[in-house]
């Protein structure tokens, strides 16, 4: 079944054209990672993907799940199962970690016609899934983020993922800034997420985080563009290679 | 969820107190002078001391200047274009029972949610409703009294109680004390007088609801609480006013006293109107609050959840005289649109191992102004005193501003004062992430600012805690794009 689907995606920032023609599917159960140099558009990407504002779709169009993605409000979107693990993920002042998912849970819950859940069968799931990833329950009562280490926050940010359930998860960038073992924590976590019903877009700069969490499809992105795809071998060859390989007029399909 | 579904239903309102009454006023004329005094007076029928007071008051107040040194900005006030007393015409004299009440006042605070009707009332909480100048009805009056509780209007008091409301009326905040508490003792007309006898626990919440509704008129209400020793009390007032283009002026003045052993808890939702978005019209308020814990190991708590009025200018302090006597202040305070609201607590650390805490949560959104300013003074006698005050500020976009403007006075080597202060904005970075996770922006509002005013909510009466939380949501309406 086909989840989604991008064709000829052109997005600008303050005029200047950042994504030149991105054509992409992905269908369910599929882990697909996109890689490539720093400046090349995979945030703006997964940002146009979540419907952050202050990016202009220019061209083309995007099909989540056979509906029109760019129709949705960020939060519709959510709901619907869309889900994005921040580069950045922010503080949230005065709300508990626990809090927070509880609305978002039941949000979502909402939207599948669910009732919510009681105290005790969410604080189950909680514990649960924070063990996922390694994160302690005392996280759960302190605020989102909040004086959490960058490599708290990554986890954090694959715990809700876990809580939330979605169809479609995309990772920014979860990778950067965590050390060997916390980045085993997270591809532990994501790996046991994986299933039939639910696809991984899984944005890095670098290859070592698909060591351990094996991707379908590998596609590599330069200059606002998808110029290479193939499989979890592409990736070993860009490692090897560099990014300077693609530089030097090596576009197109392997 | 429930309560982000209620939060998300006020959020889509505009002020909802906003309406008119058509009751029929009885006006004095415009303007101030010795015989609108006398004409005051009169009309309570009180005592000779009272008129010497209030024109003692009256004459002092001439010779002061209204203070500008607060954050806040406002055209000047003719003190002489405002109404002193308005009461409705029914009110000639004041009705036995409620079947004696116009019925429009009484279908009036019951749109208000006040039904004053004794048998539709909340259970456990006993209501004065005060309209413009004078008090309409008392609930659970009779029930209180067996236990020796006098809860009444305060010119029921004066006339009645002459005594209690000589001996404690301007102890607290004498008329030399500032301007505004200078023009309400000499021209107060109604408020709510609480007395507690020894060793008495309180069994209700007692509660003053305040509206005003006469057009060009001032309110300048007085409220006198005195807690025996032993004894326990709790009070909340709540506040609104109609909608209406004008600058309307509240000076009110409220004075608590806590004998040895008593406590005094004081609650207020002040949700005077606020004026519109473009920042027309909208009520001044100018409140003079102070407590004094007179005996030992007395203790007197102030909340406040401060969310209307166009100018705030509010210091609800404790005195703590008593030796291991605790004062508190817990207060948040919200500004939207053009508000302004300057607003904080004096802690006066007399007696021995006293004791106080401040916790305010500003909260700022649109153009508006905030700001907390507070002064902790330790005696040279305050033996062991300590001071913990937490001053926190919320800002909801960028053309808000927040403000913290601390004074601490430590005049004793053995005493402890801390402060602490944080400033959080919620970016729209924060709201994004939260639509990210399905929640709405309201909804995300909701809850960041429901988590910021946690510690001060808690410690309002149950009842009032849900009230209040649904106040910060529509206070906050609009106020994100
Ligand atoms: N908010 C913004 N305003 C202006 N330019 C931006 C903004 N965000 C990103 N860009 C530019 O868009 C390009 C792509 O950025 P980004 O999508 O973050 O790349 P990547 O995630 O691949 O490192 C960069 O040139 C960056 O400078
Ligand atoms: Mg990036």
């Amino acid at each position: 079944m086909e989840i989604l689907r991008i064709e000829n995606l052109k997005v600008g920032i303050d005029g200047k054209e950042i994504i030149k023609g991105l054509n992409l599917t992905i269908n369910a159960g599929e882990v697909h990672a996109i890689m490539g140099p720093n400046g090349t558009g995979k945030s703006t990407l997964a940002n146009v993907l979540a419907g952050k504002p202050g990016y202009e779709v220019l061209e083309g169009k995007i099909l989540f799940l056979g509906k029109d993605l760019l129709e949705l409000e960020p939060e519709e979107r959510a709901r619907q199962g869309l889900f994005l693990a921040f580069q950045y993920p922010v503080e949230i002042p005065g709300v508990t970690n626990a809090n927070f998912m509880k609305t978002a849970v039941n949000e979502v819950r909402k939207y599948r016609n669910l009732e919510p859940l009681d105290a005790f069968d969410f604080l189950q799931m909680m514990k649960e899934r924070a063990s996922l990833v390694g994160l302690d329950v005392s996280y759960l009562n302190r605020n989102v983020n909040e004086g959490f280490s960058g490599g708290e926050k990554k986890r954090n940010e694959i715990f809700q993922l876990a809580m939330l359930e979605p169809t479609l998860a995309i990772l920014d960038e979860t990778d950067s800034g965590l050390d060997i073992d916390a980045l085993k924590i997270v591809a532990n976590g994501v790996n046991s997420l994986r299933s039939s019903d639910r696809s991984f877009l899984v944005i890095t700069h670098y290859q070592r985080l698909l060591n351990y969490l094996t991707p379908d499809f590998v596609h590599v992105m330069y200059d606002g563009k998808i110029v290479l795809s193939g499989g979890s071998e592409l990736a070993h060859e860009l490692e090897s290679k560099g990014y300077d390989w693609l530089k030097n007029g090596n576009n197109g399909k392997k | 969820m429930a309560e982000n579904d209620i939060l998300k239903e006020i959020t889509e309102q505009e002020y909802k107190y906003g309406f008119v009454s058509l009751i029929e006023q009885e006006y004095a004329p415009k303007g101030l002078n010795e015989d609108i005094i006398r004409f005051i007076w009169e009309k309570k029928q009180e005592p000779p001391f009272m008129l010497e007071w209030r024109l003692k008051a009256y004459r002092y107040w001439k010779t002061m200047k209204e203070p500008r040194w607060a954050k806040v900005h406002y055209p000047p006030i003719d003190y002489q274009d405002i109404h002193y007393y308005a009461a409705p015409k029914s009110f000639k004299e004041k009705p036995k029972s409620l079947d004696e009440v116009d019925p429009e006042i009484l279908r009036t605070f019951e749109k208000l949610g006040i039904p004053l009707r004794e048998r539709e009332r909340l259970a456990g909480v006993a209501v004065d409703a005060v309209l413009d100048s004078v008090s309409v009805a008392t609930t659970f009056k009779e029930k209180l009294e067996e236990l020796g509780i006098i809860f009444c209007s305060i010119s029921e008091a004066i006339r009645n109680h002459p005594d209690l409301v000589q001996k404690y009326l301007g102890s607290v905040v004498p008329y030399t004390d500032n301007f505004f508490a200078a023009l309400n003792s000499a021209v107060f007309s109604d408020g709510s007088f609480v007395y507690v006898p020894k060793g008495v626990r309180c069994p209700m919440e007692l509660s003053t609801y305040f509206r005003i509704n006469a057009s060009e008129t001032g309110q300048f209400e007085r409220t006198l609480i005195i807690a025996d020793e032993g004894s326990y009390v709790s009070y909340l007032e709540g506040c609104t006013a109609p909608i209406r283009d004008e600058n309307q002026l509240h000076a009110a003045v409220v004075e608590l006293i806590a004998l040895k052993d008593a406590e005094i808890k004081y609650s207020t939702v002040q949700n005077w109107y606020p004026g519109d978005k473009e920042g027309k019209g909208g009520i001044y308020n100018f409140v003079t609050k102070r407590g004094i814990c007179l005996g030992e190991n007395s203790k007197i708590s102030w909340t406040q959840v401060e969310t209307g009025s166009a100018i705030t200018w509010k210091y609800p302090s404790c005195i703590l005289k008593g030796d291991n006597s605790v004062g508190e202040f817990y207060s948040i305070a919200v500004t939207n649109n053009y508000q302004q609201a300057d607003t904080g607590t004096k802690m006066i650390h007399l007696g021995k191992n006293t004791k106080s805490r401040i916790v305010s949560k500003g909260i700022a959104a649109g153009h508006s102004n905030n700001s907390y300013r507070g002064l902790v003074q330790i005696s040279r006698k305050a033996e062991g005193a300590r001071n913990f005050s937490q001053c926190d500020s919320l800002l909801l976009g960028d053309k808000c501003g927040a403000h913290t403007f601390p004074y601490i006075e430590v005049n004793n080597n053995n005493s402890i004062v801390e402060h602490e202060a944080t400033t959080s904005k919620i970016s729209d970075e924060i709201l994004f992430y939260c639509n990210q996770r399905g929640i709405s922006k309201e909804d995300a509002i909701g809850l960041i600012v429901n988590g910021f005013s946690r510690e001060v909510l808690n410690q309002l009466p149950m009842e009032f805690a849900v009230e209040a939380q649904k106040l910060l949501a529509v206070s906050l309406e609009g106020s994100v794009g």
